[in-house]
């Protein structure tokens, strides 16, 4: 008998464990999302090159990593369907049948997807900094061009890769808090993968200096991949660290209102 | 259905129900009562308009604060705003002119025996010069309307690295005889007017003489000033790192071209040379002439020659920049267009659809219509807007460069265009995958990431170049303000300060897109005729 213990996160955990592991849709998503992200970072890797005597304003680790910008939208995808393929099947409603507290269903439902993440991201990020090693060092950026090897033992290397696994996770929380705050599956992509890539795009476009900086700071995307840069530190619109909080509010603020809505509303 | 001898049942009244406009009315029927899917069009419609409206406003420092600080070249008010070309284009229009006025029918004969220049040196402005030519130096003769910058004119010339060239109103530009010009290998240049047509002819030796081109400068005044000119265009040396960033320099440069065998024919009441440098822009202005028996040596800075944008490294756009929110407008009307389809298989009114009308063919074309009109007079709505109202917004804070009429149409026409097929083709996607959160992620992965790899971010140059050309994004050359000159150095590249320039032309870019989507609706088809719903 485990009725004692009905508040308890473990079963909450357990039961959207089971679910997401079950979905066949989960494990080829993720499985995408890992693919997409290495095919990328090679490509870049691939078409960048350090001509001897040439000093090149390339970062080595952020042109490695460049799949993220492809494997995010995996990931957000994988996020939304969590939460929304519920509402569209009805099973939200047993769902909290069973576990009425909505707020524990949310936060095992977070727990689970940032789990996921985090491994999918972790696999993904060693997959393409081991591309970027192998392809880039024959590339010209060797010792000799005042590069070092890709290495995780280098601490921004590993603060990057660190980062972008961290941040792969923070967008599928982001994801998971906007689909629960709108319930429907492409509308929620819509809007997360909007939020993603449109502050760049509009950004580039903003000749103004000032305006220009302030968008990269507050736009998820530009601001989380600040975490990516190794060189020219000084000339981030915002420091790594920071900007991967940045990313954070963002996604505790969409938690915070996809919570807010999930209590307050009928499922 | 093995219905070939049984004749369906068809009371009189209702004639014509499955016929094709009676699809498309239930299609358009289905659409605006969907609140949400109205909505999502509306929200296009004012992203598409704000996003375009806040790129007119934040492109800016006003122009007030700059009118009492330090010059900078390039800068983009009305004081400072380059002159216009009789074609409607910026031009810069400075040179050094040694002119006479010429009365009617005419011509002007030279040999041109050198072209010399000096460049900076070192790594930027300001540390000296050394000899040197920048490729497109020029120096030859000319028949020009006035001396008001912006005027017609037509030219022969020898340019540094690019041969002989004709060259009339700014934009057009004719190759002739290639190679250097040197005291062994001199050149010989002669202009004719004959009422609005101007002739150009090249020679060798001065006795063969061959024609490069005939142009008709359209209301060429009775008086024209003709005579010799040098220009030097400003030296660059620009790279554009990953990531947007370029870096680089600017500066002036200048020519000398020593001429002789000077000879006129019709009228030339002035009798006498004068020298003047017309225009002035960019800091140049350097300029001279010397004359000694019939030898010229006249020396310029400053171009004949369209202006693009960020050539100057100032502040300036493009009505391309009002044109931002194309990406929310587009993300807001594809997750429509792929729910337009998806929301019928996920309530199951798929079966409904396909039982009232069972050549699904027809569904899908009726569906793809409707969708397809209803986000062209979405785009297009939006985008005339955006351009119309980002215009009057930017004028008075930046310099907003001018666009002809039919240029202006072609990018918002062909932004309607763009997001009508980018909806068909979320369309497609979704009949194929029929899961909405699948068809919206693949189609934005489709359109807007190439362009944010391909312009924003940190693809190596190669890599953006083939991106913008394979994938559907390449379509947004359609919003391409400007063209690429080529006898105009400039860094064209798609993204950073003189961005906007695209690898395909315009319409060609557009094409690659309708083959995506053609491609998806095809699929998309044989999916749905083979599947069962």
């Amino acid at each position: 008998m485990r009725l004692p213990v009905p508040a308890s996160t473990a079963p909450a955990l357990h039961a959207e464990w089971t679910k997401t592991r079950t979905i066949a849709s989960t494990g080829w998503l993720l499985l995408a999302a890992i693919a997409l992200t290495v095919a990328v970072g090679t490509a870049a890797a691939a078409d960048t090159n350090c001509p001897a005597g040439l000093v090149c304003q390339v970062d080595p680790a952020k042109v490695s990593l460049t799949g993220i910008d492809l494997g995010q939208a995996v990931v957000a995808m994988v996020a939304v369907l969590a939460i929304s393929n519920e509402y569209s099947t009805g099973m939200i409603r047993i769902t909290l049948s069973a576990m009425p507290r909505r707020t524990v269903v949310l936060a095992a439902k977070a727990a689970v997807l940032s789990g996921l993440a985090l491994a999918a991201g972790t696999i993904a990020v060693l997959a393409s900094v081991l591309a970027g090693r192998l392809i880039l060092s024959g590339h010209g950026f060797t010792p000799v061009h005042g590069y070092e090897l890709l290495s995780l033992g280098h601490s921004p290397v590993l603060r990057a890769a660190a980062g972008s696994v961290l941040y792969l996770a923070l967008i599928a929380l982001l994801s998971l808090g906007v689909a629960t705050a709108v319930r429907d599956s492409a509308v929620a992509i819509g809007i997360v993968l909007g939020l993603l890539y449109l502050f760049p795009i509009v950004a580039n476009v903003v000749g103004n200096a000032h305006w220009h900086r302030h968008l990269e700071q507050i736009g998820p995307m530009t601001a989380g991949l600040a975490i990516q840069a190794t060189t020219g530190l000084t000339s981030l619109p915002i420091s790594p660290w920071a900007g991967l909080g940045v990313l954070g509010a963002w996604a505790a603020a969409a938690l915070l209102a996809g919570g807010l809505v999930l209590r307050l509303r009928d499922a | 259905m093995t219905a070939g001898t049984v004749t369906p049942y068809r009371p009189g009244q209702q004639t014509g129900r499955d016929g094709f406009a009676q699809l498309l009315r239930a299609e358009w029927t289905k659409f605006r009562t969907v609140r949400g899917w109205v909505i999502g069009l509306l929200v296009a419609v004012l992203v598409m308009l704000g996003l375009g409206l806040f790129g007119a406003v934040g492109s800016s420092s006003s122009c007030q604060s700059t009118s009492g600080g330090p010059a900078r070249s390039g800068q983009g008010c009305a004081a400072s705003a380059p002159p216009v070309g009789p074609g409607g284009e910026a031009v810069s229009d400075s040179f050094y002119f040694v002119r006479q006025p010429l009365v009617g029918n005419g011509s002007i004969t030279v040999r041109v025996t050198s072209l010399t220049g000096l460049i900076p040196s070192g790594n930027g402005a300001g540390t000296g010069t050394q000899p040197g030519l920048v490729p497109w130096a020029k120096a030859g003769i000319i028949i020009k309307a006035s001396t008001q910058p912006g005027s017609a004119y037509a030219a022969m010339m020898v340019t540094a690295d690019h041969g002989v060239r004709m060259q009339d109103d700014f934009t057009g530009d004719t190759a002739a005889q290639p190679g250097a010009v040197t005291a062994a290998d001199p050149r010989w240049l002669r202009l004719t007017r004959s009422g609005d047509t101007i002739t150009g002819y090249d020679s060798a030796d001065g006795t063969q003489w061959t024609q490069v081109g005939s142009v008709a400068l359209a209301g060429l005044p009775p008086t024209t000033q003709a005579g010799l000119f040098a220009a030097s265009p400003a030296y660059q040396d620009i790279s554009q790192g990953l990531g947007g960033g370029e870096s680089g320099i600017i500066a002036p440069s200048q020519d000398t071209a020593v001429f002789d065998h000077v000879s006129q024919s019709g009228i030339w009441p002035a009798g006498r040379w004068t020298g003047d440098y017309i225009g002035a822009d960019y800091g140049s202005g350097i300029g001279g002439y010397h004359q000694a028996g019939g030898r010229f040596a006249v020396t310029g800075s400053g171009d004949i020659a369209p202006v693009v944008p960020g050539q100057a490294g100032g502040e300036d756009l493009t009505a391309t920049t009002f044109l931002v929110g194309t990406f929310a407008g587009l993300i807001a009307l594809i997750v429509v267009a792929a729910m337009f389809i998806t929301a019928e298989y996920r309530r199951g009114l798929i079966r409904t659809t396909l039982t009232a009308s069972p050549r699904r063919g027809r569904v899908l074309a009726a569906k793809a219509i409707v969708i397809g009109s209803v986000a062209f007079v979405a785009g297009l709505v939006a985008a005339a807007a955006a351009v119309i109202f980002g215009t009057q917004l930017a004028r008075g804070r930046v310099y907003v460069f001018p666009v002809s009429g039919l240029t202006e149409l072609r990018m918002v026409a062909g932004t309607a265009a763009l997001i009508a097929v980018v909806a068909v083709l979320a369309l497609a996607v979704g009949t194929m995958l029929r899961r909405s959160a699948a068809a919206v992620t693949v189609v934005i992965v489709l359109i807007v990431l190439p362009y944010l790899l391909g312009v924003v971010s940190v693809l190596p140059a190669g890599a953006a170049d083939w991106v913008l050309r394979i994938t559907p994004a390449a379509a947004f050359a359609v919003q391409q303000a400007v063209p690429q000159y080529p006898q105009v150095t400039a860094l064209y590249s798609p993204g950073g300060s003189g961005g906007g320039y695209f690898p395909l032309a315009p319409w060609a870019g557009f094409a690659v897109l309708c083959g995506w989507a053609a491609v998806a609706v095809a699929v998309a088809l044989v999916l749905l005729r083979r599947r069962d719903a």
